[in-house]
Order: structure tokens, then sequence, then C-alpha cells
């Protein structure tokens, strides 16, 4: 592995390695002492070209309980602002000698662009791109999911699972990333939304079970884990520009309550990757139940982002192509 | 001197004398533990518990016994493919105020037992580590040394020693190889 794209392209064996590494990162930060030594004088640059507080801070927290240095280039206030291209940023960080760049970037490939361009030779780390991939979080989730739910867990993948997407499928990278792997790592997906928010021709695919109510879907399924996604405001409602036709409505087809919760098997638990609608997507009910592993899906979060970054960053140094 | 150095009862005869060495070097087993590194550290390490619980038949082998993982902390990360990393074990009771016997089948350059006493320092504070090998091969490049060891065998840096433990590799031999002939 060079570069953590997305998750459509990593393989079954690169994707288990990944979670066992996380396990194994994990136990660490159990421990008293949780830095390691092992990035040591290597720069991991955080590029946000979006905000986002939690992916940054987690991917920092990763970098630096490895010991390597981070420098955080955030499109506020720098020359990312001033219209510099991403080309010329990159060349910027090539010069700094950056060893593995995290990217955030509203534009869907941004991080592919920058990981074939050449402009630089570190590792590429997509951190979001657009409504495209977030591979680390899809890693996160299916730590989660199989830390619970999978017996053993050392080596396997998430063979037998029955997992519910439920939300704004067509702009989540989230739910991108995460259907891509769920697939490979041999889950069954389910996929719940309304027809105006899924992805154009995901009805038709016959690898996934695709409902248009929540109630028709735990109907239809004994889940294993449900996993929520957050309601973009600005999708909302109002002009032209809305997707569903009012939050209340949303809510009664798709929110996730106490009854809804309690149609789910005993073991099913329940995912939000941050940050939640209360009330909307969720009701405190559920993000609050003993079901909820939403919290330990961040402290999972860094262990997935120091596995990648150990992953990407030891080992020899690849020949430039 | 090429071939099989060690055969299985040279092996146990050595490790059955590890353990009583180690038991007279620290007056008794109260504050043992025993860390193998992997991997062939790990059964070798659990093989000298047992053999200590047969002398002294309070000591709880199961308990205080342990692996290490020492990837992490290698100095060589950059110069060799990606590494997996393995578990860590350590007794529930933890390291703190304990005397750590670090377990490993071969000693050559030092560099394993470096990174062993830095994973150490992260995981707690003991009272004492010391050092068990089966084989130490020489070529030191640090100044580290075994307290205690199975058998020395000298060896040129071309050769290869390699451990054979039944847990792994269904038999148990030091095997010499590789030297010019």
């Amino acid at each position: 592995m060079k570069h953590l794209l997305g998750t459509q392209d990593l393989s079954r064996e690169d994707a288990t390695l990944i979670l066992d590494t996380t396990a194994q990162m994990a136990a660490t930060q159990e421990r008293e002492i949780r830095k390691l030594p092992t990035l040591r004088g290597r720069t991991v640059v955080n590029l946000f070209f979006e905000d986002s507080t939690r992916t940054r801070i987690s991917f920092e927290a990763a970098a630096k309980r490895l010991s390597a240095d981070v420098i955080n280039f955030s499109a506020k206030g720098s020359s990312l602002s001033k219209g510099e291209s991403l080309k010329d940023t990159a060349l910027t960080l090539q010069a700094m000698g950056a060893d593995a760049v995290v990217i955030r970037h509203w534009a869907s490939g941004a991080a592919d662009r920058l990981a074939q361009s050449g402009w630089m030779h570190g590792a590429v780390l997509n951190a979001g791109d657009g409504t495209h991939q977030h591979p680390t979080q899809a890693l996160l989730d299916a730590f989660t999911m199989r830390r619970h739910l999978v017996a053993d867990p050392d080596g396997k993948g998430l063979d037998g699972l029955t997992v519910a997407i439920v939300g704004d499928v067509l702009h989540s990278r989230v739910a991108g990333s995460n259907i891509a792997l769920l697939k490979t790592l041999g889950a069954n997906v389910v996929v719940v939304a309304p027809p105006t928010l899924l992805p154009f021709g995901m009805a038709a695919r016959e690898d996934i079970s695709v409902h248009y109510t929540l109630d028709d879907a735990l109907d239809a399924h004994d889940l294993d884990a449900i996993m929520m996604l957050r309601v973009q405001r600005e999708r909302m409602t109002g002009g032209g520009s809305g997707f569903f036709p009012s939050p209340e409505e949303y809510t009664r087809l798709f929110g996730l309550d106490r009854a809804r919760m309690d149609r789910m098997p005993e073991h099913a638990i329940i995912l939000h990757p941050g940050p939640m609608n209360r009330g909307l997507e969720i009701s405190a009910e559920a993000a609050d139940s003993p079901r909820s592993v939403i919290v330990e899906q961040v402290s999972n979060g860094v262990a997935v982002r120091m596995a990648s970054l150990y992953l990407l960053l030891s080992g020899e140094e690849a020949p430039s192509e | 001197m090429t071939g099989t150095i060690l055969g299985a009862p040279d092996i146990g005869r050595a490790l059955t004398r590890i353990a009583h060495e180690i038991l007279e070097r620290n007056e008794g087993h109260e504050s043992l533990v025993l860390l193998g590194i992997p991997t062939r550290g790990v059964p070798l390490a659990h093989r000298l518990a047992a053999r200590i619980a047969e002398v002294e038949p309070d000591f709880d082998a199961a308990a205080r016994c342990g692996e290490l993982d020492i990837t992490m902390y290698r100095d060589d990360l950059r110069s060799q493919p990606t590494r997996s990393i393995g578990p860590t074990t350590l007794p529930a009771a933890g390291i703190d105020g304990a005397t750590v016997v670090l377990v490993d089948d071969v000693l050559h350059t030092g560099r394993t037992i470096r990174a062993a006493l830095d994973a150490i320092k992260d995981e707690g504070r003991p009272t004492a580590v010391q050092l068990a090998v089966l084989v130490d091969r020489g070529h030191r490049e640090l100044p580290i040394r075994a307290d205690f060891v199975g058998k020395n065998i000298p060896t040129s840096r071309i050769e290869r020693v390699d451990v054979h433990v039944s847990d792994i590799d269904g038999d148990d031999a030091v095997i010499l190889s590789g030297g010019r002939s």
C-alpha cells in the first residue's frame, strides 16, 4: 500500500491487515504511556481545504501518538484561500519534506489527483473528498463492528453480518466508503433512504437491499448494526433545493427512536459518524443507549488512523517511479 | 561446523538449567515475570515458566508469563518491508515492581533487546530486567549481554542460526547454516 485513497480499491487482505493492526494500536492506547516512538522523525501534513474538527484532530492525535511531527495546513487564512493551486501546494509540501499528506477537500477526486500527479513523493491519505470517499471513517466503522459482533476477530472480516446504512447516501462519502468496504469484508448491505437521496442506479444493484422507510428495513432484515448518517442541513428543505419535504417527515420515516431500536435484535449496535443531529436522524434515547457505540467510534478512529499511518510510513521507501 | 547444533534433548536440558539459574539468581520466584519476544521467544518463555513451576509448585506459570511485541520500537522499520504488529500480553498484575526476564531464541546484534527495553519502559517500571536466550551467537552491535544463555555458538556473520520450536515448527532444534563450506 502506498496511499489510502478509497475503500473501493482495498483488497480484503489489505483491509483485514489494517483492522488487525488497528486492534494492536487500540491496545497501546489503554496503557498509561500511550506514545510510541514508531514514526519519530517523519512529518505528517494535515491539508484541510474544508472545515473538519473531528477528523483533523483524530489524525493529529494519531500522528502524535506515533511520535511523528504534525503540520496543520488549513484553507482559512493561508495561501490556499489566496487561490494557490493544488499543484503549487503539493510542491510546497514536497519541499518541506512531508512524508505523508492527509487531505480533506471539497472536490471529489482531489486525493487521487494528488496521489497520481507525481507532484510529491509522500503517501496520501484521503480524509474525505467531496461526496466521494472517506476511507478511514469506513475502516473505523468496520473495526467497531468487528470488535462487537465477531468472536475472536483477529484476521476475520464481517462475513454474514447485516448492516443498514440510513440517510443521505447520495451526498455521503461515509456511505460511499462504507458500502464498498462492507461488501469487500463479506457483509450484507441494506440501504435506507428517500428516493431523492439515493445515488443513480443503486436501487437496481442486486448486491444491496434498498428500502424507502426504516420500518420496511426493520421488517425485512435482522440487523446486526445500523449506521445513521447525518442529515446535512443545507440539503433539508426550502426553495428548489430541498431533497425531502420537512425535517419532521424525515424523522418520522427515517429517524431511529426507542421503538425502532427495540425492534432490532438484542445484540445489534448503533453507529453514527458524528456530529449528530439529536432529534432529527437519531433520538437522544437511541444515541445514549448502551447499544450505541458512537463514543467508541471516536477512540477507534484514532487507532485506525495510527494503523494507516504506520502501514503507509514504515517499511522500505518505495522506489520512486 | 554446520547442521544441527542442538537437538531436542539438548534444548530441554538447557532450558531446565536456565530455569534453575533464574531461581538461584533471584532467590525465589516472588516477583518473577517472564516475557517472551515473538515469535519463538514466546513458547520458550512458557516452557521456562513451566520448569520453574516444577521446582517451585506455588509459582503460577500461566499468570506470570506474557509476550512483548517490539515491532513499533525497532530501529530498522524503514529498511525492511512493513512488518505486521503482533499482540502484547502482560500478566494481569502488570510489571511494576516485578523482575522481568526477557526470553528470546537468539541473541545476535542486541538491537531486538534494545527495542524490547524501550517497549518495557512504556509498559511499566520493573525493579530489574534480565535476559535469557537459548543461543548467543555473538556479533553484538550494542552494549548488551545475556544473563542466562542456553549455548554460546561462535558464528561468522554470513552464517544463519535457525531455532525450531515444536509449538511453531513441529520439532526442537538449533540449526546452523549458510557458512563457507
